[in-house]
C-alpha cells in the first residue's frame, strides 16, 4: 500500500511513455502572491527532457517559491503545474526533492542513515518497516555521496557540506524521474561542491531531468545544460549558451540600465 | 437588572464595586500595553511560564508569613514571594533554552508544570498544617475580584496605571527593541537591560493580576488584547493604544459583568469579554481580519483566472467548466463567443499584461514597493507618462 | 514505619499504577510535542479540554469517563483547528496563538463549572487542577494471595483501566506508524512529497496528546499532565541522539518519576515523622523537574558540566572528539 493520499489510480512511467510524449515539468500561467504582493508573476515553463537546468535569479526573485509551488507546497493564486503531463498529485513517486538546508532541525534524533532512508519511505508505504533492502539502498546512496562511513552519525554532527550530501543521498534514494534541488551548491566545502556536480553529472547520464535553484553565476555554464532566469517572471529560458549572456543577466537582475521618467522615482 | 448594569459600568453603584471595577480595567489597560511588546518579541508564552511559577513563592511566603507570626494573610509578602519564583522560572526558562539543546517552548512548558507542582506540593503541606487563612492562598489559582479590598484595588489600578505609563515612557525604546533587537544593539542600544525592563514590566502586571485574574488565566491580559488589536493596523502607535483600549474594556466589562450575576468568577469572564473581542477583530478587522482576506484572496484569484479565461478567448482557445459559466454571467460572453464588452475588457487585460511585462523587464528596479504592481490595472499604480513610456516601447515596431 | 499490606495493595497500589501508567503514556507521546517544538501544544491542550470536560459532564449528568473524554477530545480537536487557524489564518505566531485559544476555552470551563455548582452539581475546579490520584481505590485485594485471584484484577479501578487502554493505543499507534512520524517530524515538506499527509499528522499528534492528557488528568490534573508530557522527553532529549531510545528512554523516566514522586508523597512525611502525606501529582512533577534538572547538569554528551568537559578535551587535544 503506497502513499496513495488524493488520488488512487494507474499511473504512466515515462519509461513507457513515447520520446515526444509530455515534458518532465509543464508550468502554465504560475503566480503566487504573498497577500496582494506576486512573488511569481504568470510564469510559463517546460522543462526539456533529460538534462540539468539551473534556476537562476537574484535574492527574492521567487526561486525557492517556483520549487515550493510546483511540489504543492505553497498555494497557487493562479496556473496549473504538470508532471510528465498529470498533476502532480499523481506523480508523486516520480519526484524527488532536496530542501534548503536550513529547512530542517539538524539536532533531530536521527542518523544519516535513517534520513536516507527517509527518501524510500514513498515506496514503501503505510505500517511496512524500513526492511533490509531498502537500508542498504540508502547505504549505496551514501555511498555514492561519498558519505558510507558516516551513516550511524547523528546529523547534528555532521558538518555543513556532510549534511548537504546526506540531503543529496536521500533525494538519490527517492529513484525519481524529476528532482527539484534549492541550493545545493549554498555554503558548501570543495569536497562536497565536487560530490554533488558528480551526482548531478550520474543522474544526467541516466536520463534523469534535475531542476536546481543555484546561485553562482561564474559556475552555471559548466554545471548546468539549460537554464532558466527568474525575476518574478521567467526573462529567459533555453540552453546556457544561449540564455547566459550579459543582456539577459542584467535584465535579470536590475534591468537595462536606461533613464526612468523622474515621476516614477517620486512615486 | 438593566439599571443595575448601567450603575455598575458608569461606576455609580457605591464606592466599593466602582473602584474594582475602575481598578481591573487599569489592569487590562497595562496588560494591553506591556503584552503588545512580548508579542512583537514573541514572547507571549513566556509569561505563562512566569505565572505558573508565582505558586510556590506564594506558599513559601505564606509559610514565612505563618512562621513570623503574622496573624492574617498580607498580601505584600505574598506578592513579593510571587515576584522572586515567578523571576527564578523566568531565568530557567531562558537558561534551559539557551544552554542545552531544549527549545523554548520545551523549557516553558518544563518549566510551567514543574514550578505549578511545587506550589502544589507546598499547599499540601500549608493545608495539613491547619494554619488560618489559607482559604485565601486558593483565589491566587482562579482569582477573585470579591475577594479584593478597596485599598487593594486602588493599589492594583495605581499600579497598573504605572505599568502603562512605563511603557508610554519608554516607547521608542521598545519600539526598536521590539522590531529589530540586532540593529538596536548594533546602534548602542542596552537590549539586554531593555529586555530585562519589558520582562520585569510583564512581571509586575502578572503578579498584580495574580488576584483578579488568577494565575492560570493572567497570561490571557497579556496575549489577547494585543493579538485582537494586531487585526486592526500595522502600526505600532496605534497597535499599542488599540491593544490598550481592547484589554481596558475587556477588564471594565468582565468586571462588571461579575459584579451583576451571580456565579460569573471574574477572571474567567475578563478573558472570555477579551477572547470575544478577539474573535470580532480576527473576523471582521478590515486590515487583517479574516473575511477582508479571505475577500481580497478570492478576488485575487477570480481576477486572474478572469483574465486568463478572457485571453484565451480573444487568442481562440477554448475555456471550459466554471470559468465559462462565469464569463457569460459577467456578460462577457455569449454563445462561445466574447460579447463587445468581453471583447474590451480581454483587450485590457492583454494590454494590462502586455504593459507589466514590459515594465518588468525594463524597470525591474522600480517595483513599487506597496501597490500591487501585476494585479491591478496599471493604469490605477504607475503614473500616466510611464505608462505611455511603456506603450511606445512595448508596440511592435 | 511501613503500611501494612492490605493498605498498601487498596490506596498505594492503585494510584501508583494510575500515576506510572499517566507518566508512561504522556512520556511517549510528549516525544512528539518536544522534537516538533509545540511542547505548548501540551499545555494549551491540557487547558482547552476544560470546557469539553464539563460539557460531557452536564450533557451525560453523570461523572462516567466516556462522555467526559469524548466532550474532552472534541473541546482538544476544536482547539488544535482554531490554533491552527489562528496562526495561519490570521498570521501570528503559534505562541501566541496557543495563548488566545487555551486561556478562552479554559475561561469558558471555569464559567461553565461555576454555573453548573450553582446547580447542585459536584464538580469543582479543584479536582480539574490537581486531579484525584489519592481517590483511586482498589478495594478487591486483601493481601500479596489474593492477587492470584483474576476476579481482584477484574476489579481494578476505572481510571487505572482507562489509562491502560490509553497507554497501550499510543504505543500501538506510535509502533504503527513510526515511521510516518518520524519523517513528518523532522521534515514535513519531504513528507508531503512523498505524499504523507504532514498537515494530518500534525492533527493526528494533537488528538493523542489530547486523549493522553484526558485520561491522566483525572488522575493528576490539568496542569501536571504537562510536566509529565514534557519533562521526560526532554531529559531523555538530552541523553541520546537515537530517537528509538530517545522514547524507550523518555518513558522508563516517566515511570521513574511516577515511583519517586509517589513515594516521596505518600511515604516521604511518614518517614520524618509527619502524619499526612502530601500532594502526589505535585510530588511526580517535580520529581520529573528533578530528573530533567539531572540530565541537564549531568548528560554524557549535551549535559551542561558533560559539555564542559568535553570542551576542555577538545582543548588539550582536537583530534580526539569526533
Amino acid at each position: 500500500m503506497q502513499y496513495l493520499w488524493r488520488t488512487p489510480g494507474s499511473r504512466t512511467a515515462p519509461e513507457e511513455a513515447s520520446p515526444i510524449g509530455p515534458p518532465p515539468l509543464e508550468i502554465r500561467g504560475l503566480t503566487v502572491a504573498y497577500h496582494r504582493r506576486p512573488v511569481l508573476w504568470n510564469v510559463d515553463y517546460a522543462a526539456p527532457p533529460g538534462g540539468l537546468i539551473a534556476v537562476v535569479g537574484p535574492n527574492g526573485a521567487g526561486k525557492s517559491t517556483l520549487i515550493k509551488a510546483c511540489l504543492g507546497l505553497v498555494p497557487r493564486v493562479s496556473g496549473a503545474v504538470e508532471v510528465f503531463g498529470r498533476p502532480i498529485a499523481k506523480q508523486r513517486r516520480l519526484i524527488g526533492y532536496v530542501p534548503q538546508r536550513e529547512s530542517v532541525d539538524w539536532d533531530f534524533p536521527v542518523s544519516a542513515l535513517d534520513v536516507v532512508a527517509m527518501g524510500r519511505y514513498g515506496k514503501i508505504g503505510w505500517f511496512r518497516p524500513v526492511t533490509r533492502a531498502h537500508k542498504e539502498a540508502a547505504l549505496h546512496a551514501l555511498e555514492r555521496v561519498g558519505m558510507a562511513d558516516f551513516a550511524k552519525r547523528q546529523i547534528g554532527q555532521l558538518s555543513g557540506g556532510q549534511q548537504q550530501r546526506v540531503f543529496l543521498a536521500r533525494a538519490l534514494a527517492q529513484e525519481a524521474q524529476l528532482y527539484f534541488m534549492d541550493e545545493p551548491f549554498a555554503g558548501v566545502d570543495a569536497a562536497t561542491e565536487r560530490a554533488v556536480l558528480q551526482v548531478l553529472r550520474d543522474l544526467d547520464a541516466a536520463g534523469r531531468t534535475v531542476i536546481c535553484v543555484h546561485h553562482d553565476l561564474q559556475t552555471v555554464s559548466d554545471y548546468f545544460d539549460h537554464a532558466l532566469l527568474l525575476n518574478t517572471r521567467v526573462v529567459a529560458q533555453g540552453p546556457v549558451g544561449r540564455v547566459m549572456t550579459p543582456d539577459l543577466l542584467s535584465r535579470t537582475y536590475g534591468g537595462r540600465p536606461m533613464p526612468a521618467p523622474a515621476a516614477v522615482e517620486a512615486s | 437588572m438593566m439599571d443595575e448594569a448601567l450603575r455598575i459600568l458608569t461606576f455609580q453603584s457605591g464606592f466599593n464595586s466602582a473602584v474594582v471595577v475602575a481598578g481591573t480595567a487599569a489592569l487590562g489597560l497595562a496588560g494591553g500595553t506591556v503584552g503588545t511588546f512580548l508579542l512583537l518579541r514573541r514572547r507571549a508564552l513566556v509569561s505563562d511560564a512566569l505565572s505558573h511559577a508565582t505558586l510556590p513563592g506564594i506558599a513559601v511566603a505564606f509559610l514565612a508569613g505563618a512562621a513570623l507570626g503574622l496573624p492574617e494573610r498580607s498580601l505584600p509578602l505574598l506578592l513579593a514571594g510571587a515576584v522572586v519564583s515567578g523571576v527564578a522560572g523566568l531565568l530557567t526558562v531562558q537558561l534551559l533554552s539557551r544552554f542545552t539543546r531544549l527549545t523554548e517552548d520545551s523549557a516553558i512548558g518544563a518549566v510551567l508544570s514543574v514550578f505549578f507542582g511545587l506550589g502544589v506540593v507546598l499547599l499540601s503541606v500549608i493545608q495539613n498544617l491547619e494554619l488560618g487563612g489559607q482559604a485565601g492562598l486558593k483565589t491566587f489559582i482562579l482569582g477573585q475580584t470579591a475577594a479584593m479590598a478597596q485599598g487593594e484595588a486602588i493599589a492594583i489600578g495605581l499600579l497598573a496605571a504605572g505599568a502603562a505609563l512605563a511603557v508610554a515612557l519608554l516607547f521608542k525604546e521598545l519600539r526598536v527593541l521590539a522590531f529589530d533587537p540586532g540593529f538596536a544593539a548594533v546602534q548602542g542600544w542596552p537590549v539586554g537591560a531593555l529586555d530585562l525592563v519589558l520582562m520585569g514590566l510583564a512581571t509586575f502586571v502578572t503578579v498584580i493580576g495574580l488576584q483578579t485574574v488568577g494565575l492560570i488565566l493572567v497570561v490571557a491580559l497579556l496575549i489577547i488584547p494585543p493579538a485582537a488589536a494586531r487585526f486592526w493596523t500595522d502600526r505600532l502607535p496605534a497597535l499599542t493604544v488599540a491593544a490598550a483600549v481592547i484589554g481596558a474594556l475587556s477588564g471594565w466589562l468582565g468586571a462588571t459583568l461579575s459584579a451583576l450575576f451571580p456565579k460569573l468568577p471574574a477572571g474567567a469572564v475578563i478573558v472570555l469579554v477579551a477572547g470575544g473581542f478577539f474573535l470580532v477583530s480576527f473576523l471582521f478587522a478590515p486590515a487583517r481580519g479574516l473575511v477582508a482576506a479571505a475577500l481580497r484572496q478570492g478576488r485575487l484569484r477570480l481576477s486572474f483566472a478572469e483574465r486568463r479565461a478572457l485571453t484565451d478567448r480573444l487568442a481562440g482557445r477554448p475555456v471550459e467548466g466554471a470559468m465559462a459559466l462565469w464569463l457569460r454571467l459577467r456578460g462577457y460572453a455569449r454563445n462561445g463567443a466574447l460579447t463587445p464588452a468581453g471583447r474590451g475588457a480581454a483587450l485590457a487585460a492583454e494590454r494590462d499584461r502586455r504593459l507589466w511585462e514590459r515594465f518588468l523587464a525594463d524597470y525591474p528596479a522600480l517595483l513599487p514597493a506597496h501597490a500591487n504592481w501585476g494585479v491591478d490595472p496599471i493604469d490605477s499604480v504607475l503614473p500616466g507618462d510611464m505608462v505611455r513610456l511603456l506603450e511606445e516601447r512595448s508596440t511592435p515596431s | 514505619m511501613m503500611p501494612d499490606v492490605q493498605e498498601f495493595l487498596q490506596i498505594d497500589a492503585p494510584a501508583l499504577l494510575a500515576a506510572v501508567l499517566a507518566c508512561a503514556a504522556c512520556a511517549l507521546v510528549g516525544n512528539f510535542l518536544v522534537l516538533r517544538r509545540q511542547g505548548m501544544m501540551g499545555d494549551a491542550v491540557s487547558h482547552a479540554i476544560l470546557p469539553g470536560i464539563v460539557g460531557g459532564f452536564l450533557v451525560a449528568g453523570t461523572r462516567e469517563t466516556l462522555p467526559m473524554m469524548l466532550g474532552a477530545l472534541a473541546a482538544a480537536a476544536l482547539a488544535g483547528l482554531l490554533i491552527e487557524a489562528v496562526r495561519r489564518l490570521g498570521r501570528l505566531e503559534s505562541g501566541a496563538a496557543m495563548g488566545v485559544v487555551f486561556t478562552v476555552m479554559f475561561a469558558a470551563g471555569v464559567v461553565m463549572i461555576e454555573q453548573a455548582s450553582a446547580g447542585g452539581v459536584d464538580l469543582d475546579a479543584d479536582c480539574v487542577l490537581y486531579g484525584q490520584l489519592e481517590t483511586i481505590l482498589w478495594l478487591a485485594p486483601t493481601g500479596w494471595d489474593s492477587l492470584r485471584d483474576p476476579a481482584v484484577w477484574a476489579a481494578l479501578p476505572r481510571e487505572v483501566l482507562t489509562l491502560a487502554a490509553v497507554f497501550a493505543l499510543c504505543a500501538a499507534l506510535v509502533g504503527l506508524f513510526y515511521k510516518e512520524l518520524k519523517i513528518t517530524t523532522f521534515d514535513p515538506a519531504l513528507a508531503s512529497t512523498l505524499g504523507i499527509p504532514a498537515g494530518l499528522f500534525h492533527y493526528g499528534v494533537v488528538l493523542l496528546v489530547a486523549a493522553t492528557a484526558i485520561a491522566a488528568f483525572e488522575a493528576v490534573g490539568s496542569i501536571l499532565v504537562i510536566a509529565m508530557l514534557i519533562a521526560p522527553p526532554a531529559a531523555a532529549r538530552l541523553l541520546t541522539d537515537r530517537l528509538a531510545v530517545q522514547i524507550l528512554l523518555s518513558v522508563a523516566l516517566g515511570v521513574l518519576a511516577a515511583l519517586a514522586g509517589y513515594g516521596a508523597a505518600a511515604f516521604g512525611p511518614m518517614l520524618l515523622g509527619a502524619s499526612h502525606s502530601l500532594n502526589a501529582a505535585g510530588m511526580i512533577a517535580v520529581a520529573s523537574g528533578l530528573i530533567l534538572a539531572l540530565a541537564v547538569l549531568f548528560g554524557p554528551r549535551h549535559g551542561l558540566l558533560g559539555r564542559r568537559r568535553a570542551i576542555g578535551r577538545l582543548r588539550r587535544d582536537p583530534e580526539a572528539v569526533a
